[in-house]
């Protein structure tokens, strides 16, 4: 490749899907259709948490137009747990409930019919005999003697269990002696820091459209933002071999993380299976704010040593990650976020404990940076809260802690990439905030300029 | 209730529909007809996303009785790309990289062709006020608002009158 054809760094390259974005002409699921699509939706859990007793579908099937349900006892590998394919485990999801239901909106049947009305009226009629149990919705209740306990294996939280051979019930990071730290301090900085549910609300939502071929495969037109991810999982919860999916997708109507969870393909798939005819199953806009997962809620508990010069000398951070119901990509954001609790600071003594807690509230999962922000929001403000403490310029404070190339951060992984230093100095100067001239000469590269 | 014939013109063409009471513009269009430019976003009048012209006015199909455009001059964007290249407002949400994911592309194109029409040289307040029902959840406003704002100008300027921005 010559040099001149190395040219699209700092040029704006007009987008691949622009001119059939604003022509109307990019074909998203939604707008696929094909002859004899049967319609799925989902009969959902009124409650919390409970047992199971019995389904009554004899008045849904009076419906004009319903076709069958399916239950649980149709789906080949009905417990499952979507980051099984790196290791995380064990299965603790439920395609379709079984005995019981863990939150308001669980899936328990799917109904399957020859319209999108049929569908859901049928789905309405189904009569569910349900054993109402004491539901859990905050993460420290969920974690105190007595609580209502939701999973199989007897607690309420995500065990870490491939930690040097320990089982932890949390994430845990331990790094020189955070108690020496808090005694040579000169104050003890403690805040609380919670964070509420987001809903990633893409403006097309989650859905799929699933094709029985003639040879045998099935091709699935959906907008997940993980298609072989989705088509890994929804081969293993059907029992089917890989080269019988063909997932097509990359058309996505926003997406932001709300769409990698893989939750309607594997039920839209198997119901085409059942009936050998095309399903589609998507979301309404009621479903996609109280049924797909929303970014989790946190709450972190901080408490920071800090000497009179505005150094932070120990940290201890407690946190407890709401995953709702399941895993998902909890476990995963828990990780990400114990290795970002000490911010881009480089703090020599650091003991964190951060907790994957199940409630019963709707499962969280991914969304934008998920586990990192909830980290960075609580890291930033206690440097606020310091700086104000001991009486210094929040951006020197910054400056003072940030850590530097060849800095051992707490989760043992010596920094090579940090450019802290230099992205303040340009935010400076983009925003004419005039630092003084020792700040101003820092490196994140030499250590010899130090701060002061 | 009984279906009845709905006949109206549809981007220059007289069309008719045999609809059931209560048929909304956008299952006609989308599901009948096979008019998908016009999105689906939410079919409870909240994002915009199925945003048409009836009469040169921009109107949420979702919530529009089939039987109330009888008779009237409905434009989806199908209706406003010509038959070579693209509408000036087309190309200037090309040109601004005003589409992220583009489910939101069609009503805000649409939302602008009715301001721009009626209002050739809006202000910046305008532009934001006449997008006031459109949801674009990429974040993506303000590109939004300067490709409208770049239409304006060539659509301007290509009548022959010196562009005002």
């Amino acid at each position: 490749m010559t040099a001149q054809e190395l040219n699209v760094v700092g040029q704006s390259v007009p987008r691949r899907d622009g001119l059939g974005h604003v022509t109307g002409k990019t074909v998203y699921i939604d707008d696929i259709s094909f002859p004899d699509t049967l319609y799925l939706k989902m009969v959902r859990s009124p409650i919390h948490h409970g047992i199971i007793r019995g389904i009554d579908f004899s008045e849904a099937e009076k419906v004009p137009g319903f076709v069958r349900a399916l239950t649980w006892k149709d789906v080949p590998k009905n417990i499952y747990t979507i980051l099984c394919l790196i290791g995380v485990g064990p299965d603790d999801e439920p395609v379709l409930a079984q005995d019981k239901v863990l939150w308001q909106g669980e899936q328990i049947a799917a109904i399957l019919a020859e319209s999108e009305a049929a569908a859901t009226e049928a789905a309405d009629k189904v009569r569910l005999d349900l054993e109402e149990l004491p539901a859990v919705f905050d993460v420290e209740e969920a974690l105190k003697p007595g609580a209502p306990i939701l999973k199989p294996w007897g607690t309420n939280y995500f065990v870490y269990d491939y930690e040097h051979g320990q089982s932890n019930a949390f994430r845990k990071v331990r790094y020189g002696d955070v108690q020496r730290g808090f005694d040579q301090a000169d104050y003890i900085v403690e805040e609380r820091y919670t964070t509420s549910p987001i809903e990633h609300a893409p403006t097309e939502t989650t859905g799929c459209i699933v094709r029985p071929e003639p040879n045998g495969r099935y091709t699935v037109y959906t907008n997940t933002q993980a298609l072989f991810f989705s088509l890994d999982n929804s081969a293993l919860i059907l029992q089917a071999p890989f080269q019988n999916l063909h997932f097509v997708g990359g058309t996505v109507g926003g997406g932001f993380g709300g769409k990698v969870d893989v939750i309607v393909e594997p039920i839209a798939i198997l119901a085409a299976m059942k009936t050998g005819r095309p399903v589609k199953y998507r979301y309404t806009r009621q479903e996609e704010m109280r049924i797909s997962s929303t970014r989790a809620a946190w709450r972190l508990y901080y408490k920071d040593g800090v000497m009179k010069d505005g150094r932070i000398i120990a940290r201890q951070v407690i946190s407890y990650h709401d995953a709702g119901a399941y895993n998902r990509h909890s476990p995963y954001a828990v990780t990400k976020h114990a290795a970002n609790l000490s911010g881009p600071y480089n703090i020599p003594n650091v003991h964190i404990d951060a907790h994957c807690v199940y409630t019963n509230r709707q499962p969280s999962s991914a969304m934008r940076g998920f586990g990192v922000t909830p980290a960075s929001f609580a890291v930033e403000v206690q440097m606020d809260r310091i700086a104000e403490l001991v009486g210094m310029d929040p951006w020197e404070i910054r400056f003072l802690n940030a850590y530097r190339n060849g800095d051992m951060r707490p989760h043992q992984k010596e920094v090579e990439d940090a450019t802290l230093i230099e992205v303040m100095q340009a935010a400076a100067e983009m925003t004419g905030h005039d630092l003084p001239a020792n700040l101003k000469a820092m490196s994140s590269w030499d250590k010899e300029a130090q701060h002061g | 209730m009984a279906s009845r014939i709905v006949e109206f013109t549809l981007n220059g063409r007289l069309t008719e529909v045999m609809v059931k009471p209560l048929t909304t513009v956008q299952t006609v269009l989308r599901e009948q007809l096979g008019y998908t430019a016009t999105k689906s976003g939410c079919k409870q009048g909240g994002c915009g996303s199925c945003t048409v012209l009836v009469d040169g006015q921009p109107m949420m199909s979702c919530l529009l009785p089939a039987e109330d455009i009888a008779g009237q001059d409905v434009v989806t964007l199908e209706g406003l790309t010509p038959r070579d290249g693209l509408h000036p407002l087309q190309q200037a949400f090309v040109d601004n990289y005003a589409a992220q994911c583009g489910y939101c592309t069609s009503g805000m194109i649409l939302v602008g062709k009715a301001l721009l029409d009626s209002n050739p040289e809006p202000l910046r307040d305008d532009i934001i006020d006449a997008l006031a029902g459109n949801y674009c959840r990429c974040t993506a406003y303000e590109p939004i608002i300067e490709a409208i704002q770049d239409a304006a100008g060539r659509m301007a300027a290509s009548n022959g009158k010196e562009a005002h921005r």
